[in-house]
């Protein structure tokens, strides 16, 4: 590894942690475009960026459940379901066209971005004093 | 049997996408299983925790897994997260989330041009 991709990779770690911590949203969605900026094929950023969320959600269980708010029955229960989809998922993802798995994501985001946008500008005309 | 389903649903988009799948289970809980908001982040981020792992090992199997990139984005993304959540107050708004949803928007036209 390279010096230039090791600072590229910890300045769009940060980046990426910083956004997702201020706007309330998964680091998944970050980290998988700032892998794919560090060369990773679509399919290796999908994978490695579920490595990258891991830690990231612990750190969320445990203040969760400080707060007070966790059950952990049906955490166990959608997580544990979840592992069938998962490997649909995985099979899915490998089996296709790398570029087109890619353009998906990228619709991905766009439509995260729009439902973004949407919420931001319906709750400034229903509390406009708010803003 | 609902939970079962949700969980489904977000096990597939999580692994092929690579994100944690809170898009689509915090709402399938709020609007499917009649959970509280508050509840149902808690409770996604519960179910993340084994989906995102499922999706490391299944991933692992087929070799797609890059530890060292993992660690190079992820070590400073902690950290990083941890700054914008103590960041949020001062930093927040609609100007502020209007512009982070042009960037991720720029990004996902990146990606589909690119």
């Amino acid at each position: 590894m390279s010096a230039t991709t090791i600072l590229l990779g910890v300045t769009l770690g940060l980046a990426a942690g910083v956004l997702s911590g201020l706007f309330g949203v998964g680091g998944g969605i970050l980290f998988v475009p700032a892998l794919v900026a560090l060369g990773l094929g679509q399919v290796e950023a999908a994978a490695t960026s579920l490595l990258a969320i891991v830690p990231t959600a612990a750190v969320g269980i445990w203040r969760q459940t400080r707060y007070g708010n966790m059950r952990v029955r049906p955490a166990v229960v959608v997580g544990v379901a979840s592992i069938v989809g998962v490997e649909i998922g995985v099979q899915i993802a490998t089996g296709m066209p790398e570029h087109a798995l890619r353009r998906l994501f990228g619709l991905l985001l766009i439509a995260v971005a729009g439902q973004l946008a949407w919420q931001t500008l319906r709750l400034r005309r229903r509390y406009p004093e708010a803003t | 049997m609902r939970l079962v389903l949700i969980g489904l649903v977000a096990g597939v988009f999580s692994s092929l996408f690579g994100v944690g799948g809170g898009i689509v289970i915090v709402p399938l809980l709020i609007m499917v299983a009649g959970f509280a908001a508050k509840e149902a982040s808690a409770v996604s981020l519960g179910a993340i925790a084994i989906t995102a792992l499922a999706g490391v090992v299944l991933y692992a199997l087929h070799g797609k897994v890059d530890v060292e990139h993992g660690a190079l984005v992820g070590v400073p993304a902690m950290v990083g997260a941890l700054a914008g959540a103590s960041l949020q107050r001062r930093l927040s708004g609609p100007a502020f989330m209007l512009a982070f949803a042009c960037l991720l928007a720029g990004i996902g036209v990146w990606l589909l041009v690119g």
